[in-house]
């Protein structure tokens, strides 16, 4: 098992394509706070969030930082899955209104975090710790090859 | 003498507020009407969240829940479909301004329950425990 500190500096780069993401979302917002229906432009800059990396978390705060016990939770169990930081993607729904409440409607799902594996909806938290605790997470993340690769594992 | 009554006034009113919970009861009625759960657990976790910034101006006292149900509703549903029937019942609660703002989930079916009810008390003494740190 990789150490934790060596993880979250990993993951430090996976934050990174926030901001240009964010800019994305500038236009004026028409409907304040319940957006019934997600704007083409902004259900498109979703879908370009989901794909950006085989592994997307959407997220309150970064990896490093995260603003919230499930966000932090949900972080962890993606450092100690081994999860290859080059394949992995965090998006902070902070910097964000229009991402947080669009990613909502998108995944018809009221909370945050979110993850995404191969642009399918997984899950929030508790159902991350369930699959982390019953080993289908560790299955999912192997069949889909996003797992640093065994060397780590071998120096155990 | 004056700060003693104060004081006691102060606790009687909390423990009156301790008691109303129109969050908690409307969540138990539309769980039971819906998915007539065999359990039905509502842990009122928001005094462990007041401190968040998210919070701040935040008067309610039910924030913050953890809800543990056993239906056969669920059966051969996956775990997202379940958490989203239980959004559903709770969409007004959860929309409206002040209302829930977390909600852990624990969805299973009588089998799973059972099944792991069995689990835990074979792993018991092992020191086996596969729960996340969250430290």
């Amino acid at each position: 098992m990789v150490s934790r500190p060596l993880l979250s500096s990993a993951f430090r780069q996976a934050t990174r394509p926030a901001p240009t993401f964010a800019s994305k979302f500038s236009s004026p917002r028409f409907f304040p706070i319940s957006a019934r229906f997600l704007s083409a432009e902004t259900k498109a800059a979703i879908d370009k969030a989901v794909g950006s990396a085989p592994v997307v978390l959407f997220m309150k705060g970064t990896p490093e930082t995260p603003q919230c016990g499930f966000s932090r939770a949900s972080i962890q169990i993606l450092g100690l899955q081994g999860v290859d930081p080059q394949k992995f993607n965090a998006l902070n729904v902070l910097e964000d209104e229009d991402l947080r409440q669009g990613i909502k409607e998108y995944s018809e799902w009221p909370t945050i975090p979110q993850l995404y594996v191969d642009k399918e909806f997984v899950g929030g938290c508790d159902i991350l710790v369930a699959m982390h605790q019953n080993g289908e997470l560790a299955k999912m993340f192997e069949e889909k090859k996003v797992l640093i690769l065994a060397e780590g594992e071998a120096s155990k | 003498m004056l700060r003693r009554s104060v004081l006691s006034l102060a606790r009687r009113q909390l423990s009156a507020m301790a008691l109303q919970t129109p969050m908690e009861d409307a969540m138990r009625t539309k769980i039971t009407e819906a998915l007539k759960p065999s359990t039905l657990e509502i842990h009122n976790d928001s005094h462990l969240h007041s401190h968040h910034k998210a919070m701040a101006g935040s008067t309610s006292q039910e924030t913050h829940f953890r809800v543990v149900i056993t239906s056969e509703a669920f059966k051969s549903k996956m775990q997202p479909a379940r958490h989203r029937m239980v959004y559903a019942l709770l969409k007004e609660e959860m929309a409206r301004e002040g209302g829930i703002h977390a909600l852990q989930l624990r969805t299973r079916t009588l089998e799973e329950e059972q099944k792991q009810a069995e689990r835990d008390s074979t792993r018991k003494g092992e020191g086996v425990d596969a729960k996340v740190d969250v430290a």
